[in-house]
């Protein structure tokens, strides 16, 4: 139990070391110590610079990120009971992305871009609730049809908008945003995205013996005593809220959710008081160790929307072969 | 088990030891645009009653038992529970290989706050709970890797771990062998001796020959009969009800005269 935050500690160290300029881990700390109690310096203001303006703003919000996006989907895949579910597929992302793609394509600022992805974030999931809704109850399989509804909707109108852009400014900004970058980390966004992601999270913390019961099926949960409904809508708002926040500073960051809920069942098995802390902590540490690459082996960077899904995508489906999906049923 | 951890908004009132712990006044059910499924239902469960519900497919024995557990909204007439109750659902599919003294832990959702997991109490009275029925030594195993036997038992544990006095089982021991059946038919007349209310549903005469202490006989909405099983399960009350032939043998189980109806295929 303490091997993990450690291990995601020493990524962020190495992290924060890595690049153009490198720094040694041991270094590294003590710069950062060096904030709490004074020690005599042994490293320049330019690595301190690198360290503390430059790189740490940038691995805070991967950490914050990867770690959101990763409980996000260990939550959603237990509060609708599918292997299958990401973030992406309750629409939220695809909703985002088409207000952050919007306001670039207006050519309005970060703060509109940042407001645009969250309403459109939050639209999407409203969209979902009105059209699963039977009698009162949103059965699962309306839920997530809705879902996959909605996402090829917003889908839809995002290929619209890169199509009328302006192809010589606004379409590759676009375009870039959409795949999903950290390049333009700042301590301002970490605050913009600290304030969602955490009150997300911390529900979905607090909540998530629960979802325990919840991933029993409606009938079971609501003969336990559990509230069905407002417990499942309370979760789809918190990730939805989490899912916004990170598409409005980032972009999409796709294959973190899916991924990450997968590997955390098979290390720590199924149960949401141990999963859902455990796959915020992978997230976190995943998204850092993948983003730094992506700024570190070739001189120009490449977008960490496609490394995740490169990468992601393959070693996920090595180790779902070597573990046959454990703490699933049937698999 | 200390009383004190059960929340009182699920004990509807105070509960002498013949006042009936689960009550169903003049309930009917239909579906919207249906005929009535069920109509003036009334059926009253007390301690230490074993009552097994029969009727053919399809004539609402599965919805008697979801409206006594408030999964169904009777479209008229009442439902009253006076103590907290374990529902044991017919058709159970777990997604997640939860060990068993997890799904066990599950019962105690009612007694906790939505924001607060379960405490080292609430593990304690899980792990009794699999204890009284006899499957301490699987707690650590995954639930679906358990036989249907004994997955019903950890269900039935799960309503103890909720602190139930009445328990609802929709046919428990269907799609068990033999021995499973056995196992859960042995586990029902073992609670219901400690003072439990029990009402489960069955296709099997004998298993409700076997345990039930009463019987309800669903003949269609509005014809509910209840009685004494020696009494209402006869070759001609079950051969009205099926439309089959059936016959009672009589068979001396060491000293004990017994009998059984059993029907005639074919």
């Amino acid at each position: 139990m303490v091997a993990l935050p450690l291990l995601v500690l020493v990524i962020a160290v190495v992290a924060l070391g890595m690049g153009r300029l490198w720094i040694a881990p041991v270094k590294v700390v003590r710069i950062l110590v060096d904030n709490v109690i004074g020690l005599g310096p042994d490293w320049s203001d330019t690595e301190a610079n690198v360290v503390e303006r430059l790189r740490a703003p940038r691995v805070v919000l991967s950490l914050l990120i990867g770690g959101g996006l990763a409980c996000c989907g260990a939550v959603l895949q237990g509060v609708l009971r599918n292997p299958l579910v990401a973030p992406q597929i309750i629409g939220v992302s695809s909703g985002a992305s088409f207000g952050g793609a919007l306001a670039i394509a207006m050519g309005l600022g970060t703060a509109l871009l940042v407001c645009g992805a969250f309403v459109f974030g939050l639209a999407a999931l409203l969209l979902v609730f009105l059209m699963g809704r039977v009698d009162g109850r949103t059965p699962l399989l309306m839920l997530v049809l809705s879902g996959v509804v909605v996402a090829a909707f917003f889908s839809a109108l995002v290929s619209g908008l890169t199509y009328v852009s302006d192809p010589q400014q606004r379409l590759p900004a676009i375009v870039f945003w959409l795949l999903g970058s950290l390049a333009t980390a700042s301590w301002d966004k970490v605050a913009i995205a600290v304030m969602p992601i955490g009150a997300g999270v911390a529900v979905m913390m607090a909540l998530r013996w629960r979802i325990n019961v919840l991933s029993l099926g409606d009938e079971d949960a609501q003969a336990l005593g559990v509230r069905v409904e407002l417990l499942r809508w309370t979760l789809l708002v918190a990730t939805t809220v989490v899912v916004a926040g990170a598409v409005a500073v980032t972009g999409v960051i796709g294959w973190v959710g899916l991924v990450v809920a997968h590997l955390g069942r098979m290390l720590v098995g199924p149960d949401h008081r141990v999963l859902v802390p455990v796959s915020f902590l992978i997230g976190a540490g995943y998204l850092t160790a993948m983003d730094t690459v992506a700024r570190t082996v070739i001189a120009s960077e490449i977008p960490i929307g496609i490394l995740t899904a490169l990468v992601g995508g393959p070693a996920f489906f090595a180790l779902l072969r070597r573990t046959r999906g454990r703490g699933w049923v049937d698999a | 088990m200390p009383d004190q951890l059960a929340s009182p908004e699920s004990l509807a009132g105070p509960t002498s030891v013949d006042a009936p712990l689960l009550e169903l006044r003049g309930l009917g059910f239909q579906h919207k645009g249906h005929p009535w499924l069920l109509r003036n239902v009334e059926l009253d469960v007390k301690s230490g009653d074993l009552v097994a519900v029969l009727a053919p497919n399809g004539r609402g024995k599965s919805t008697l038992l979801r409206c006594a557990a408030g999964l169904a909204k009777p479209t008229e007439g009442t439902v009253v529970r006076h103590s907290a109750f374990g529902y044991v659902p017919q058709a159970h599919q777990v997604v997640f290989a939860f060990s068993a003294l997890d799904m066990v832990l599950m019962g105690r959702a009612r007694h906790l706050g939505p924001l607060s997991a379960p405490r080292p109490v609430d593990h304690e009275v899980a792990a009794r709970a699999l204890a009284r029925v006899g499957m301490s030594h699987l707690a650590r195993r995954a639930y679906p890797s358990l036989s249907g036997g004994e997955q019903q038992l950890v269900l039935i544990a799960r309503a103890i771990a909720s602190q139930a006095r009445l328990l609802i089982l929709d046919e428990p021991a269907s799609a068990l062998d033999l021995s499973n059946q056995a196992m859960v038919l042995g586990m029902l007349a073992d609670l219901a001796a400690d003072g439990w209310a029990v009402l489960f549903s069955t296709h099997q005469p004998e298993h409700a020959q076997a345990i039930a202490t009463r019987v309800a006989l669903l003949y269609g909405p509005g014809d509910l009969r209840v009685g004494p099983t020696d009494e209402l399960i006869d070759e001609a009350s079950l051969s009205e009800l099926y439309g089959i032939r059936l016959r009672r043998v009589s068979f001396n189980d060491d000293g004990a005269e017994r009998d059984r109806i059993i029907p005639l295929y074919g």
